[in-house]
């Protein structure tokens, strides 16, 4: 839907070999997304320092498993906390039936003007243009969204949403569309910022957040954040809608803590955000701040069904860091608008095909090397490479059928080509004729092969293969029985 | 059937059938085994690390060292409340400052643009602090609300030192917050802060540019730094 | 990452699978992993019906073609020796996937029993044979790239680094984001050569500004892209097999 706002730049991640071509040719995107990711691992290695890093992990992968074993319970025990709180609790099936409920509480107070803390599930559900075309006017308060809202842009990180533009583009924007000087100085920027957003929180009708855990145990709405918008957004506007995925339920009030330490230090190397703000209640009777109705949307879309799948499920665990796009050295490359999703990088990659079907994403689960960094720093160990490996089986329709679209790349060709594999790699003799030949013709190798070969030179085979120098080398063996030098056993 | 329901019902009958919920190891949390120096030590190195400022003072002089910090500031309008003892005290001692006491028991509503436009400092207490992190914990109250924490571009925080925990799992668990939670619970580690731009850090984008944390220390006043 | 493994005594035989990298374009890698074990005592069994382990079809999906071709390497090490593979990624998929690509099935035991005898050669050499090395070789300066495959998977960072440090006239230099993978990834390459192409083009520039004449892997997909490109560059660097590089400066 955010595709159909006019002047909004638009990705798909249908296209992603022709926006990650424009991105690897675009030195400044190159450039920005490098120098940031550089930093943020860097930052990420020294804020785990003193900790016993394995164990935490454990101990949060636990935690979320733990919730996602319990998660009806869990999630009819946090409305029921919530409700007597005084929190108000509604479920939505998808983005579609969030964005209405959203919109008829804004109706129902006659809101014309919403402020937004982060959320990137109201990404997720293009709430802000499903609020514009009801004519209610939407503004991001976070620093980078807002700079990215000015620049009708989607965020290209999910932590840091303007991490693609530099101070110059940042002065550039600012200076159009509010009238700011020019100028290199961050804080006259973020000073600017700060007055123009400080007139919006107070006029605005209603606050939409996010969430980063729902305590079921307490009813606890808990939001990680460092620039105070969250608090402003949650706390000026006399409406507060939070929206959130109904995987971020959390069991109990000390599983938080954790779950905190490890979301801070793998999202942006810190030990601590500046603010936790736990919201349990709207404004009590004798309180003087705070909204006076708090609304609770829970979103599926998509969710329970990644639930059903006992390999899928792992997906749910995600904490939303950000430390696996961090670490990713394709998104490092060409950064995050160029998968066309609300959630970019590893995790965008194993999330994306739930929300959105394999035949839109097709191109998401092969855009990886399998390196393995991403679950290497994963907060919570999910097995983000085995995961991209089961939607490519998905894919090729070789799975078990538990993600929309799955079969959707199964080409006749490409199967006889992994048949054609197949056979030759089952039937040894072949397989050792064919690499022969292979080995005789290598004057023949064509010089251009593909794509590989306008980077690289072609690989030629050996003139003869393994298999044959060591039958070789076994015969000239058995000829001199004593050539071997012995070491003594240790 | 309604979204609730569906969504429930499809969690519940789950294709791949029910899941074991694992137990919880939690000793990575907590159990630091700090003396009461290194709590402080470290409380304070992370703050200081995030741009908070700590001021240390004997409680009985406490008020002396907040009248210090408003002179150094240049504040002329503060925002307190009335009841909490810091407030009360504070209100007493600046009775004849040259600083102008703002009352924060009024609806919001009645006094919005005045706290965002016209308070130079929120004074709060705390109810306690973080040693690993370096955050204050806050319960904001109808005494102490929760904007002025936020709104006025310095807060200046009062904790007293030996209200310091190991870490928020210590808090959590040692203060039993699961029994009953407030409208608001808040950790406050440093003033309101982005990377937005560039990754370079800039200050007090939404929130206060200053965080003062004034620390009381009961009685002998050894191993005050300042 | 792999738990932490405990490695058997030094075996009399050991079973080799070198990979059809290897088998079709850098077969003197195989041999000269052949050459560094038998130097050790060690007889190397090469089981002649081995093809490839299947990962490439693991990889892209097709499961049942994978399952098919990592079958038949089953059955090629009936005795209870260590098999050592001359390649991370080779290893890893041995070790890690296919106890995964057989669970439940009826080969479900055996694919665990062989992963369990599977070694990565740096590993087995420092591991196993705890090698001691004599450089022969003239003062270099190398850069090692270890595959992401030994590195993560397998959880060998440290074995090939290692095994470099025990030739005296060696010096292993300094690369900027060492880690970072080279852009390979298999069928990687192919489906996304564009992204995989500015990654090798990263990672080339890192082993050139790093001074090294020459740089080592342990797996020959990396070297093949690696050296692919500064052989498109014409740069001078050469790649190199660990094994070979071993085996040539100190025998």
């Amino acid at each position: 839907m955010s595709g159909q706002t006019p002047g909004v730049e638009t990705y798909t991640p249908r296209e992603f070999h022709r926006q990650a071509h424009d991105a690897l040719g675009n030195p400044q995107i190159r450039a920005n997304f490098r120098k940031a990711m550089d930093g943020l691992m860097s930052k990420r290695r020294d804020s785990f320092d003193d900790w016993d890093l394995e164990t935490l992990r454990e101990l949060g992968a636990n935690i979320r498993l733990r919730a996602l074993a319990r998660l009806p319970d869990l999630l009819e025990q946090l409305e029921a906390n919530c409700e007597a709180n005084g929190i108000r609790v509604h479920w939505a099936e998808d983005g579609d039936e969030a964005c209405r409920i959203v919109r008829e509480i804004c109706e129902s107070h006659g809101a014309r003007s919403v402020i937004k803390g982060k959320s990137m599930v109201s990404e997720e559900m293009h709430l802000n243009a499903h609020l514009e075309e009801a004519g209610i006017e939407a503004l991001e308060s976070d620093l980078g969204e807002y700079l990215v809202q000015l620049n009708q842009q989607t965020p290209s990180h999910i932590i840091m949403p303007a991490i693609h533009l530099n101070t110059d583009e940042i002065s550039e924007i600012l200076h159009d569309k509010t009238g700011t000087e020019r100028t290199r100085d961050v804080d006259y920027m973020t000073a600017a910022a700060r007055q123009q957003l400080r007139e919006r929180f107070m006029a605005a009708d209603v606050g939409v957040s996010g969430v980063n855990f729902a305590v079921a145990e307490t009813g606890t709405l808990c939001l990680v954040e460092n620039e105070g918008n969250g608090r402003m957004t949650t706390t000026v506007p006399p409406v507060h809608v939070a929206v959130t995925g109904i995987e971020k339920v959390v069991e109990q009030l000390r599983d938080v803590p954790p779950l905190y330490a490890l979301l801070t230090r793998s999202a942006t190397g810190q030990h601590v955000t500046t603010y936790f703000n736990m919201i349990s209640s709207p404004r009590k009777e004798g309180e003087h701040d705070g909204p006076k109705e708090v609304h609770l949307v829970l979103v599926d879309s998509g969710r329970s069904r990644i639930y059903q799948d006992d390999e899928l499920l792992d997906t749910l665990r995600c904490i939303r860091c950000g430390a696996c796009m961090n670490h990713c050295p394709v998104y490092t490359r060409v950064g995050g608008h160029t998968y066309g999703t609300t959630y970019p990088g590893p995790i965008g990659s194993i999330l994306s095909p739930h929300l959105m079907g394999l035949e839109e994403t097709k191109d998401l689960p092969t855009a990886s090397s399998l390196c393995g960094a991403c679950g290497e720093v994963c907060p919570v160990k999910i097995p983000i490479p085995d995961l991209l490996v089961r939607l490519r089986k998905e894919s090729v329709g070789e799975g078990r059928g538990n993600v929309p679209g799955a079969g959707i790349k199964r080409t006749r060709k490409e199967v006889a080509a992994w048949k054609g594999f197949q056979w030759l790699a089952t039937h040894p003799g072949a397989w050792r004729s064919g690499t022969a030949v292979a080995g005789k013709l290598r004057a023949l190798t064509p010089a251009k092969l593909g794509a590989w070969t306008d980077y690289r030179t072609a690989p030629k085979p050996a003139s003869t293969t393994l298999h044959a120098l060591v039958k070789r080398h076994q015969a000239s063996k058995s000829h001199e029985p004593n050539s071997k030098s012995h070491e003594e056993e240790r | 059937m309604s979204a609730r329901n569906a969504i429930l019902k499809r969690l519940r009958e789950r294709l791949d059938g029910p899941l074991s919920a694992p137990e919880s190891d939690f000793t990575v949390a907590t159990n630091r085994g700090w003396s009461e120096e290194e709590r402080l030590a470290r409380f304070e190195r992370w703050i200081g690390s995030v741009h908070g400022e700590v001021v240390h003072v004997d409680e009985a002089r406490w008020t002396e060292a907040l009248a210090g910090v408003l002179a150094d500031k240049g504040v002329r309008r503060l925002a307190l409340g009335k009841q909490h003892p810091v407030a009360a005290e504070a209100r007493s001692a600046l009775a004849d400052a040259d600083v102008e006491l703002v009352d924060v028991d009024r609806d919001i509503e009645q006094w919005q643009r005045e706290q965002f436009e016209s308070v130079d400092a929120g004074l709060t207490s705390t109810r306690g602090a973080i040693a690993e992190t370096g955050s204050l914990w806050l319960w904001p109250t109808p005494d102490e609300p929760r904007l002025i924490s936020l709104v006025p571009p310095l807060h200046i925080a009062v904790l007293d030192a030996d209200t310091l925990a190991d870490t928020f799992f210590d808090v959590v668990e040692g203060h039993g917050w699961a029994d009953g939670m407030p409208t608001n619970a808040l950790l406050i580690s440093g003033p309101s802060k982005t990377a937005d731009i560039e990754q370079t850090l800039a200050y007090g984008v939404h929130g206060p540019r200053e965080l003062v944390v004034i620390v009381r220390h009961a009685g002998d006043s050894a191993g005050i730094s300042r | 990452m792999t738990a932490v493994k405990l490695y058997p005594p030094r075996p009399d035989k050991v079973y080799l699978f070198g990979t059809c990298l290897i088998d079709l374009f850098y077969p003197e890698a195989g041999m000269d992993a052949i050459r560094l074990l038998e130097r050790e005592g060690i007889e190397v069994l090469f089981p002649e019906d081995q093809t490839c382990c299947g990962q490439p079809a693991y990889t892209s999906g097709y499961h049942d073609e994978a399952r098919a071709v990592a079958a038949a390497q089953l059955d090629l090490f009936p005795e209870p020796w260590p098999i050592v593979v001359p390649s991370g990624s080779c290893g890893g998929m041995m070790r890690t996937h296919y106890p995964q690509l057989f669970a439940g099935s009826d080969l479900e035991a055996k694919a665990e029993e062989v992963a369990g005898r599977v070694f990565e050669l740096t590993e087995f050499l420092i591991h196993v044979c705890h090698l001691d090395l004599e450089d022969r070789g003239e003062p270099e300066k190398v850069a090692m790239h270890t595959s992401c495959s030994a590195r993560r998977e397998m959880g060998l960072a440290e074995t090939g680094p290692a095994l470099l440090a025990k030739l005296g006239q060696v010096e292993l230099v300094e690369q900027a984001r060492a880690a970072e993978c080279c852009g390979f990834g298999g069928t990687f390459a192919v489906r996304h050569p564009e992204v995989s192409a500015a990654m090798v083009e990263d990672k080339t520039q890192a082993i050139e500004a790093s001074g090294a004449k020459r740089f080592v892997t342990s797996d020959c997909g990396c070297m093949m892209n690696i050296g692919g490109r500064f052989e498109k560059l014409n740069k001078s660097i050469q790649g190199e097999h660990i094994a070979s590089y071993l085996w040539r400066r100190t025998s």
